[in-house]
């Protein structure tokens, strides 16, 4: 057949109608079926279908918020929290060659063999290859180009000072959760919430639309600490010198700014070091200063005497016979190093005399001596927040029989911590009223609970002055162009109900006596070098770091230069303990 | 009749294909705030680590070593001390 005779045909003959029709016919049909196909997709189906356009472009992403930093006073980065990236693994997408799986341990640093277990354990769907690496290390690992293996970053904190804050901030977990000290006490403000967003995706991974935020992230807050990095670089090198020198077994060291309560340094030693914890044990761990209890000695008299003074039943100048140094209490002795016949109420401070506080304390009704000892923060929490700090013991007046009331007045048969006692000797720094303490810098200065009356705190500041001059127990803490209250203590460590014949040094001053600025309180344990005196060896420690702490902070001498005066050692006056 | 229609037409059309650019444009601009965030991120890391070098540098002990071995200095002793108050320096300045 050919194209010409068709034509031909059809010019001659007219087509039959129903051919016409049938096509249209068809047609219509053709176009029905499109329509439904049409009304099925866009309604019925619609669902279906937008679910799986959504699964194939559209990503909900995780933002990650970090950790606020942690600053001093002066804004002095103490914690700092840079990004990191952690390596994950999805075994059953891992195709590397031996090559690769050598090239990906030696950056790493791992064994090879672990790093195969771990790249071709199939039975698990999520493995971290390797925590917490620097960004320049992972970037290698990203260039290598190994299927399955993925980044994920995460945040690392830094801790600058290293040891000489790590007791104060503590430290925070691989998930920078704070763990210990400050890291956890603070945890709410510090730590970010992490936000999530809906995108969409191309086919290379880049995000092209920002859809919607689901959570928006939260970084956490910075925070500005009570501390002065300066002085608390002071504090722990001359608590860590002293119990090397001694040969203690730990010292730890509290400053407090005596008009506001904020604590400028806090320092124990053994330290750590928190941004490598790998060889630090659990005991190194503990802040003594806070959570360790220790019976505080002589450092306790001045509030047995202030007790005495609030009743009006004695005053400085009241004399006590101190029965030659021993006297017999419920058929315990008690005694002084240093016997005298008689001490006025300003001496038994200032010789630290035992037999003299007893009796001051004997005088009274046991109610009072608790009370006083209760206003003054002992045997309740300082209400600091820091973790794991210690309540103390003050045990109920009730139960007192006349022997406890009487060792009592001279700290023992009572435990504290030595923040608790650095903070209850703000009371003689503010006319006798208790600061509360704080870890957070503090923009307005905050009253506090008056324990005495104006006219005892100073009558025992100048008591406390008295400690500190020659005739003393305590000369060594003499600063060069200032006066110095404090109050030595040494007291016999407790052990398993005895008390034994290893000791407790500690010394508790304030300075510049005429105006307090500053408390420092130090306390070495054990010291293990034939001085034990607190007078001999917190003293000291106190002086170096009081000193050198007002002159960083530009506070004016009250005295002249030269003031020093230090009777020969023999003559420095030792308590009894 | 049909001219308005037209135009109506011609107007669907223009509106359309705005749409279309606009969007691309979003898109454009988008990418480019992501990449601007990244930065900013990037330089954010940068400044902590900054922040850590500087207060490694700065540490006290190491500030003190080099105050004493390489700068030779000493703390004040008691006689090397001169306090001057200001009222002192006052008088003495206003006296010819």
């Amino acid at each position: 057949m050919n194209y010409s005779s068709n034509i031909q045909a059809a010019k001659l003959a007219t087509l039959p109608p129903w051919r016409s029709r049938l096509l249209f016919v068809l047609l219509l049909f053709g176009m029905g079926a499109l329509i439904v196909r049409a009304v099925y997709l866009q309604s019925i189906h619609n669902n279906f279908l937008q679910q799986k356009g959504n699964a194939r472009s559209s990503r909900v992403i995780d933002i990650s918020a970090h950790r606020g930093m942690i600053s001093d006073r002066n804004g002095e980065p103490l914690a700092i929290s840079t990004p990191v990236e952690s390596i994950w693994i999805s075994p059953q997408d891992v195709a590397a060659t031996p090559q690769q799986v050598n090239q990906l341990a030696r950056i790493m640093g791992m064994d090879i063999k672990e790093v195969k277990s771990r790249l071709f354990d199939t039975t698990r769907d999520f493995v971290y290859l390797q925590r917490q690496l620097p960004p320049e290390q992972a970037e290698k690992i990203v260039k290598l180009g190994v299927p399955g293996v993925s980044l994920r970053r995460e945040y690392r904190r830094y801790y600058p000072g290293g040891g000489i804050t790590a007791h104060l901030l503590g430290f925070t977990d691989v998930d920078d959760n704070g763990q210990e000290g400050l890291e956890l006490a603070l945890q709410n403000q510090l730590g970010g919430k992490a936000g999530s967003q809906r995108v969409i995706k191309d086919r290379k991974g880049h995000i092209v639309e920002d859809v919607a935020s689901i959570r928006a992230p939260k970084p956490g807050s910075n925070l500005v600490l009570s501390i002065d990095s300066k002085i608390q670089y002071l504090a722990y090198r001359e608590i860590k010198l002293a119990v090397e020198q001694h040969n203690a077994k730990a010292g730890s060291i509290v400053v407090l700014d005596a008009k506001s309560g904020e604590v400028l340094a806090l320092a124990n030693w053994p330290s750590y070091n928190p941004n490598n914890r790998a060889k630090s044990n659990l005991q190194v761990l503990r802040n003594h200063a806070v959570t360790d209890l220790f019976e505080p000695g002589s450092t306790l008299k001045p509030f047995t005497v202030a007790a005495a003074l609030e009743t009006g039943n004695v005053t400085p100048q009241t004399i006590i016979n101190t029965e030659n140094g021993v006297i017999l209490v419920g058929g315990h002795k008690i005694h002084d190093t240093h016997p005298e016949e008689a001490l006025t109420v300003a001496q038994v401070i200032q010789k630290s005399s035992n037999v003299g506080a007893a009796k001051i304390a004997l005088s009274l009704p046991p109610e009072t001596i608790w009370q006083s000892l209760n206003d003054s923060g002992f045997g309740t929490q300082a209400g600091s927040g820091f973790p794991g700090e210690a309540a103390g013991k003050l045990r109920d007046y009730k139960k007192w029989r006349p022997i406890e009331q009487a060792t009592l007045s001279y700290g023992h048969g009572i435990s504290v911590s030595l923040l608790q006692l650095a903070r209850a000797y703000t009371i003689f720094a503010n006319n006798g009223e208790l600061k509360p303490v704080s870890w957070l810098k503090l923009d307005a200065p905050v009253s506090g609970k008056k324990v005495y009356s104006d006219a005892t705190a100073r009558e025992i500041l100048n008591m406390l002055e008295m400690a500190v001059l020659p005739g003393g127990t305590a000369p060594l803490a003499q600063i060069n162009g200032y006066r110095v209250a404090g109050k030595t203590g040494t007291a016999h460590k407790l052990e398993g109900g005895h008390y034994i014949n290893r000791y407790i040094s500690s010394f508790v001053g304030l300075a510049p006596a005429s105006s307090p600025r500053l408390i420092v309180a130090v306390m070495i344990n054990e010291p293990n070098n034939g001085q034990y005196y607190g007078g001999m060896v917190a003293a000291p420690v106190f002086s170096n770091v009081m000193g050198a702490a007002l002159r960083l902070l530009n506070v004016p001498n009250d005295t002249r230069l030269g003031n020093v005066l230090m009777p020969p050692s023999v003559d420095i006056v030792k308590e009894e303990v | 009749m049909t001219r308005v229609h037209l135009l109506l037409l011609l107007m669907v059309i223009v509106c359309a294909l705005s749409v279309v650019t606009s969007q691309n444009k979003a898109r454009k601009l988008f990418a480019e705030l992501q990449k601007e965030k990244d930065r900013a991120q990037q330089m954010e890391v940068e400044w902590g680590q900054l922040q850590l070098e500087q207060s490694t540098w700065a540490m006290p002990a190491r500030v003190e070593k080099i105050a004493v071995d390489k700068l030779q200095m000493q703390l004040p002793k008691g006689r090397q001390i001169q306090f001057i108050r200001a009222e002192e320096l006052n008088a003495a300045l206003t006296q010819p």
